[in-house]
C-alpha cells in the first residue's frame, strides 16, 4: 500500500500479527559480499561436504571391522582387584584429581574450582574476549590461554594413560575386554562353544582333599583369599577345578612368581612344598 | 504425479521458502576445501553432525536388543554382539561413534576459537555450542555404564564419587545419578533414560538452536 511506505505514524506490522515490522531486519551478509566463488549449499556444497562424510564413514567401518567394541566380564560389585579407568575423553580431570592442591583437603579445587574456571571461561569466551580481531595471532591473551590449556589436557591424559598401563604391568592384569576376546578366540580354535560369562560352573568336587598338601594351603594363608572350601570368591579364581586349567608346572610358576593380584610365595614356602602343593593342584579336575 | 502433490501442499502451506532458503543460500569460497584445502577445518561442524546422526540411528537399533536390568543388560550386550546379525557392526559404530565425535566436535570448537568466529554477533550460537558440548560429555558417561560390566560399573562408581565431593550440590547430584545407596539396579534405569531421552531430547532442541542460528546469522567472513 501506498500508506505505509510515506507515513510516519502509520506502525507496520508482520503479517496479520501484532508485531511491529522492525526497521533494522536481521539480515545476514549478502554472499556477493565476499571475495571469490560461492556456490549453493544445495547440491553443488553439499555433494562436497558428503564426499568428506564418506571418507570419514569408511574410515569408521574400518576401525569398527578391524577392532570390535570392548566388552568386559559383567559387573562385579564385590571384585576389589578392579582398576577403575573412566573413557579416555575424561582422563584428563580424573589426572588432575591425583593433583596435590587439587585433591585431599583441597579436593574443591579439584572438582570445582579448575574444570570451573576453565569450563566458565571456555563458555564465556565471546563475553571476555571481546575485541573486533578475529586472527588468533592478533589475540595473544586469548590463544595463548587456549594453547596451554591444550597442552595441560594431552599432558594429563598421557600421564594418566600412561599410569594405568603401569598399573596393569605391575598387577600383571590383561585388561577383561582383551581376555574374554583371547578366551573366546580359543574356544573357537579348538570347536568348542563360546564360553559365556553369564553361566556360573559348577563347583568342582576336591580330588584326594585328605591330602598332606592341604596342610601347607593352610599354612601358607591360601585360603584366606581362595576361601575355605577353595571355590574362591569375589574375583579370585576358585582352586577346585584348577588342573583344568593350568598344568602342575604352571601352577608351581604362578605360586612362586605370584600373578595378577597374587603375592609371590617364594618367601613362606620352599621348593619342595611348592611343588607338593602344585602336584596336589594339577589333580583338581572336575572331569576326571 | 509427485509435483501436483506438492504444489497442493505448497499452495496451502507456502513451504517453497522454508526450503529454498537453506538450499539455495550461498556458501563463501573462503570455506569451501575445493577452492581452498585448508579450508577443510571449516567441515569438522558438519561432521560432527554427520556422525550425531550415525550416533542416533545405531542407537536406536542397539535398543531394539538392549535390556536396562542389571541381570540382563550385559547378557543382552554380549547377545548383541556375537548373535545378532550384524549386531557387532552396529554397536561398535555405536562405541568408535562416540569417540569420534568427541574429536570431531573438539576440533570444530578448536577452529571455531580460532578463527575468532564466536565474536559479535555470534556469541550466543558458542554458548549453545558449549551446552553441546556438555551434553555430548553427558551422553558419553551415562552411555558407559550401560554395557554393564566391570569397567562401566567402576567408571561410574568412581565418577559418582567425584560428583559427590562437590560441595552443598555434591549429596544432591549423586541421588540424582545414583537413585539409591549404591550404584546398582536404579542407576542402570536412570543412566538409561537418560542416555536414550533426557540428553537426546536435550541435544536435538540445541542442535536446532545452533542450525537456526548459523542461518540467521550467516558463516562468519573471511580473516
Amino acid at each position: 500500500m501506498a500508506a505505509s511506505s510515506k507515513g510516519n505514524e502509520k506502525v507496520v506490522y508482520v503479517g496479520d500479527s501484532r508485531i511491529r515490522k522492525g526497521t533494522s531486519p536481521n539480515i545476514p551478509a549478502d554472499y556477493s559480499a565476499f571475495p571469490g566463488k560461492s556456490e549453493a549449499f544445495i547440491p553443488n556444497f553439499l555433494l562436497k561436504e558428503w564426499m568428506v562424510g564418506v571418507v570419514v564413514l569408511v574410515g569408521l567401518l574400518v576401525l569398527t571391522i578391524a577392532e570390535p567394541a570392548p566388552l568386559g566380564y559383567p559387573a562385579d560389585p564385590l571384585n576389589a582387584a578392579f582398576i577403575p579407568m573412566p573413557d579416555w575423553y575424561f582422563l584428563f580431570l580424573y589426572q588432575l584429581l591425583k593433583y596435590p592442591y587439587v585433591s585431599q583437603d583441597y579436593l574443591v579445587l579439584g572438582t570445582v574450582g579448575v574444570p570451573g574456571i576453565a569450563f566458565g571461561a571456555l563458555m564465556l569466551a565471546p563475553f571476555l574476549d571481546t575485541g573486533k580481531e578475529r586472527r588468533f595471532y592478533r589475540r595473544p591473551i586469548a590463544s595463548s590461554l587456549m594453547i596451554l590449556s591444550l597442552i595441560a589436557i594431552v599432558y594429563l591424559t598421557k600421564v594418566s594413560w600412561d599410569f594405568y598401563t603401569h598399573e596393569l604391568r605391575l598387577t600383571n592384569t590383561i585388561p577383561e575386554h582383551k581376555l574374554r576376546e583371547e578366551k573366546a578366540r580359543e574356544a573357537a580354535e579348538k570347536g568348542q562353544e563360546r564360553p559365556n560369562p553369564m553361566k556360573k560352573e559348577k563347583p568342582a568336587a576336591l580330588v584326594d582333599a585328605d591330602d598332606p598338601a592341604t596342610a601347607i594351603l593352610k599354612k601358607a594363608q591360601c585360603i584366606t583369599c581362595h576361601a575355605a572350601d577353595l571355590q574362591g570368591q569375589a574375583g579370585i579364581p576358585a582352586l577346585a577345578g584348577v588342573g583344568d586349567r593350568l598344568t602342575k608346572e604352571e601352577i608351581a610358576e604362578i605360586v612362586t612368581n605370584g600373578r595378577n593380584n597374587m603375592p609371590s610365595f617364594k618367601e613362606q614356602l620352599s621348593t619342595a612344598e611348592i611343588d607338593q602343593v602344585a602336584t596336589w593342584l594339577a589333580k583338581q579336575k572336575a572331569v576326571q | 504425479m509427485i509435483k501436483s502433490i506438492y504444489n497442493w501442499i505448497d499452495e496451502r502451506l507456502d513451504i517453497t521458502p522454508m526450503w529454498r532458503d537453506v538450499a539455495d543460500h550461498e556458501v563463501p569460497e573462503h570455506v569451501n576445501p575445493a577452492h581452498h584445502f585448508s579450508a577443510f577445518v571449516y567441515c569438522f561442524g558438519g561432521l560432527t553432525f554427520f556422525i550425531t546422526v550415525i550416533q542416533i540411528l545405531s542407537g536406536m537399533f542397539l535398543t531394539m536388543y538392549y535390556v536396562p536390568d542389571i541381570i540382563n543388560a550385559y547378557a543382552s550386550v554380549d547377545y548383541l554382539q556375537s548373535k545378532v546379525a550384524f549386531g557387532g557392526i552396529v554397536r561398535g559404530m555405536h562405541h568408535w561413534g562416540a569417540s569420534l565425535v568427541i574429536v570431531m566436535m573438539f576440533l570444530h570448537t578448536l577452529r571455531v576459537f580460532f578463527t575468532g568466529s564466536y565474536k559479535a554477533p555470534r556469541e550466543m550460537n558458542w554458548v549453545v555450542g558449549m551446552l553441546i558440548f556438555f551434553i555430548m560429555l553427558g551422553l558419553g558417561f551415562t552411555g558407559y555404564l550401560l554395557p554393564w560390566d566391570n569397567k562401566a560399573y567402576y567408571a561410574t562408581k568412581v565418577g559418582i564419587q567425584i560428583a559427590d565431593s562437590v560441595p552443598i550440590a555434591g549429596p544432591y547430584i549423586k541421588q540424582l545419578m545414583q537413585g539409591g545407596d549404591i550404584v546398582g539396579a536404579q542407576t542402570l534405569t536412570r543412566f538409561f533414560a537418560i542416555h536414550v531421552f533426557f540428553l537426546p531430547g536435550a541435544l536435538l532442541a540445541m542442535l536446532a538452536a545452533h542450525f537456526i542460528m548459523i542461518r540467521k546469522q550467516g558463516i562468519s567472513g573471511p580473516l
